[in-house]
């Protein structure tokens, strides 16, 4: 190595650069769970993070790396916050004081070394019953993650003003209300647990649909909110769903390279060019959705993992096996009755040719529930184009075009209008 | 912690408070469900209320005081009662509010009851 002293000088403060973003990027979440569980309070817990990183960017370029930087940044945000604690104390009453005083004596350096992941804790406090469930998903992107409001925003279709009204609103609740920062057990696990899911979930969905639909800044949350899903099923191994809902995301995201053809046309699922499928995640998704099998202990999130893992099927032997998709939605249907889920039932019985049961299941979805649902009416019309009823066919694809959002999916639906073959599923 | 417990209750469900023969079961059931509570240990303060048509509101508007008779019109759930207890967290309080008789049919809200005020010095 020849590097002259200038040059190592010169490298310096991107080093320490790149040291405050590997630490906010990897870090982040552990920091702020950990900091938001000792103090019971998330917007403290980023405030004093944000201030430890900015003072990291202040002094490490002249005084060098810490040993661990992770463990420098909690240092100096516990710091901050026990001031912050103490001042807010001042004006608070005995009792509190006396709590704080509690904190405060507990957090001794021998407990600060072995600070463990609190990230498990703080997406059951995003999740909690308590917080609107629309604000599940982003406290969860923004807190555990670490994620811009602005990007958060885009994707939930909101200004990114009211998103951080929402999200400050959100904090305060959880600190004002005494929402409870340790992880729930037993039988309440899983019923909090279901939340959690829903919460990963929806960043999942996020964006997904609408991107380049008129939101040219929303990117998919997908890279997001699978890591979150890898977290949940990482801590908490005593449950199939965390690892069904991973398998399920996986299997989708493999898929999304086929969406749209190199014109940027909506392709439906079974119409997929496979080769662009991303094989390596369909097998990695396959495994995942074992070793949620092996517990024996099926979910909802496992039982739509197996049908997207029948789907992938395709890539394999070539046909997509309709029959067994038309079995587990059946089971999907009982156990969680939904409908989206009474929908695709609808399209998979019609689909592996059980035509009169599609249309009885069909008679059996709510009316009045699905009528704002488009893929209820693309069904619709693909029954009444299987029952010869030109003109009821027309008239279901037309609802579904007034009910579809995304330019380009809408673009799909006209050309089936204008032309024979409706949409299958 | 302290929260407030607020019994909501429908109208049905106070009227049968005068009803002879479903009035046992009412008061039964909150009569278990508050020496439950008092027995844990939690409760820092709580009453009944008498039915909403005791009720009078009062408003002052450009100076001129108003005095009405009854609830605002309108409302389906009355509070019929509540309690402030002092428990760990929101979950336990939760835990307590499921178990008020009126949840079956009206509602139980919980808040948490605002700190004293700062003193100076």
């Amino acid at each position: 190595m020849t590097t002259s002293r200038a040059e190592e000088r010169a490298a310096e403060p991107r080093a320490a650069w790149g040291a405050v973003e590997r630490a906010a990027r990897g870090a982040y979440g552990r920091l702020v769970a950990n900091l938001a569980y000792r103090f019971h309070d998330i917007a403290a817990a980023e405030d004093a993070l944000g201030d430890a990183l900015k003072a990291a960017l202040e002094q490490w370029p002249s005084s060098g790396l810490p040993a661990s930087p992770e463990a420098w940044l909690m240092a100096v945000a516990k710091n901050q916050l026990r001031q912050g604690a103490r001042h807010r104390t001042m004006a608070q009453a005995p009792e509190t004081r006396s709590a704080v005083a509690a904190i405060e004596a507990a957090l001794g350096e021998a407990r600060l070394a072995s600070a463990g992941d609190e990230r498990l804790a703080l997406l059951f406090v995003c999740a909690h019953p308590a917080i609107d469930p629309s604000l599940r998903a982003p406290l969860m992107l923004q807190t555990v993650l670490g994620v811009d409001v602005a990007r958060i925003a885009a994707s939930f279709l909101v200004t990114p003003a009211a998103m951080n009204q929402r999200l400050v609103r959100g904090k305060q609740k959880i600190r004002d209300a005494g929402v409870p920062f340790e992880p729930p057990t037993g039988g309440d696990l899983v019923a909090r647990l279901e939340s959690v899911l829903e919460g990963i979930y929806a960043a999942f969905g996020a964006g997904w649909d609408d991107a380049g639909a008129g939101t040219p800044s929303a990117e998919p949350l997908d890279e997001e909110a699978l890591f979150l899903a890898g977290l949940l099923a990482e801590q908490l191994r005593s449950e199939p769903e965390p690892l069904g809902l991973l398998a399920l995301m996986t299997f989708s995201r493999a898929r999304r390279g086929a969406r749209f053809d190199g014109r940027g046309a909506f392709v439906p699922l079974a119409e997929h060019d496979t080769s662009r499928w991303d094989r390596a995640a369909i097998l990695e998704a396959d495994r995942l959705l074992l070793r949620a099998a092996s517990f024996r202990r099926p979910g909802p999130y496992q039982l739509e993992a197996a049908i997207q893992s029948a789907h992938c099927q395709r890539l394999f032997s070539g046909r997509t096996p309709w029959a067994a998709i038309a079995t587990l939605y059946d089971y999907l249907t009982r156990a969680a009755p939904s409908v989206a889920s009474r929908v695709a039932h609808v399209a998979a019985l019609a689909e592996a040719g059980r035509v009169e049961e599609a249309r009885d299941a069909l008679a059996a979805v709510d009316r009045a529930q699905a009528a704002a649902y488009a893929p209820y009416w693309v069904v619709a019309a693909h029954l009444a184009k299987l029952a010869g009823d030109r003109e009821a066919r027309q008239s279901a694809l037309g609802r579904a075009i007034e009910l579809t959002r995304d330019e380009r999916l809408r673009a799909y639906l006209e050309r089936q209008r204008s032309l024979g073959d409706p949409p299958a599923g | 912690m302290h929260y407030m417990l607020m019994f909501f209750e429908t109208t049905a469900e106070v009227e049968r408070r005068n009803d002879p023969e479903r009035a046992p079961a009412y008061w039964g059931a909150w009569n278990a469900y508050v020496s439950d509570l008092q027995k844990s240990g939690v409760v820092v303060s709580g009453n009944g209320l008498q039915p909403p048509h005791t009720a009078t509101r009062v408003t002052l508007r450009a100076g001129k005081r108003h005095v009405q008779d009854g609830p605002l019109p309108d409302v389906k759930e009355h509070l019929g009662g509540y309690f402030v207890v002092d428990v760990r967290d929101l979950d336990a309080a939760l835990e307590l509010a499921a178990r008020s008789p009126n949840v079956g049919a009206g509602h139980t809200e919980v808040r948490p009851v605002l700190p004293p005020p700062p003193q100076n010095g």
